[in-house]
């Protein structure tokens, strides 16, 4: 969901260019005071596998093509505030390096995976999980439901900001938008669960959300 | 089973560029799912009028290693670069950003 240069008029690409680099700002002032040494490589291999699980597109019904957006796997290993972080660089790397997303899009696109997918999505994920059984199986499917919400909300303010600028009236692009990134939110939802349960099974004390509780 | 933390780096950063390198050149060329919205509803021409693109200076643009012939090896190359490029950088500026013990 990269928007490229001229789909998103100037002023809200600033005005969510203001939101996300706040965002940012903050998840650095937090991590500053609260990230352990030990974070930081784990930090790395995230942000790595995010990037290189975003080159693999599936396909989707009609020719479409989705790929794993990984924000809010981020948020439940590494908490919102580093999600977004690491959202971000994975973004100004993919732009300016590899051409995917537009540089004047930057804020948007930050926005809409950083913020939303990562931020929003991660308290999302807090809300269900604390609605689900403490259990196993209600963490991850909390983590499921997060996944794939995170994908469709997101693609929902995409929709939002692309009508705002003009580009596409909302009747047209949302409805286009929620029925394409439902079926690509499924697979958002596979390989977020397959990985969390992955590093539950051997270290569930690197998923940040985790707690004894659920354990139990 | 537990698994050391070193290890479990390891093995995370090996499937990264694992998938990077010799998954990412079989991916789906189809166009994504903004990409399709934006053909089929009459905007994807915006993206690509002249002057558009802020930056055209991109070393690796679209996934593919520059001067590489062979489509797959190029992809394969701007994998490896970007996967642990992003691992390199996102290391530093973490071990940066860190609080000092």
């Amino acid at each position: 969901m990269h928007i490229p240069d001229g789909f998103v008029s100037g002023p809200i690409n600033a005005a969510t260019f203001a939101v996300s680099a706040a965002a940012v700002s903050v998840a650095v002032v937090k991590a500053k005071k609260n990230m352990d040494e030990k974070q930081v490589p784990l930090l790395g291999v995230t942000a790595a596998f995010i990037f290189a699980a975003q080159m693999l597109n599936f396909p989707v019904a009609g020719g479409t093509s989705g790929h794993f957006l990984g924000a809010l796997m981020a948020g439940v290993l590494l908490g919102p505030l580093n999600a977004c972080i690491v959202m971000a660089l994975v973004l100004i790397i993919q732009a300016l390096v590899f051409a995917d997303g537009g540089v004047t899009a930057l804020g948007s696109n930050v926005f809409i995976m950083g913020v939303v997918g990562g931020i929003f999505s991660t308290y999302l994920f807090y809300g269900l999980k604390f609605i689900l059984p403490k259990s196993k199986k209600g963490f991850l499917a909390a983590v499921a439901a997060a996944a794939w919400s995170s994908v469709f909300i997101a693609s929902a303010v995409c929709a939002g900001l692309l009508a705002l600028s003009g580009t596409s009236p909302i009747q047209v692009v949302l409805p286009s938008m929620l029925g394409v990134h439902a079926l690509i939110g499924i697979g958002e939802a596979l390989i977020t669960t397959t990985v969390v349960s992955m590093v539950l099974a051997v270290r569930s004390d690197l998923v940040g959300s985790w707690t004894a509780q659920e354990a139990a | 089973m537990t698994m050391n933390t070193k290890n479990l780096l390891i093995a995370g950063l090996g499937l990264s560029l694992l998938l990077a390198v010799f998954v990412s050149p079989y991916a789906s060329s189809s166009p994504d799912g903004l990409e399709r919205v934006a053909e089929d509803k009459g905007f994807l021409e915006k993206a690509e009028a002249p002057g558009v693109t802020a930056w055209e200076h991109s070393p690796i643009p679209d996934y593919a290693f520059p001067g590489v012939k062979n489509e797959k090896v190029a992809t394969a190359l701007a994998g490896l670069f970007g996967a642990g490029g992003i691992f390199a950088l996102s290391y530093g500026l973490f071990g940066l950003i860190r609080k000092k013990a």
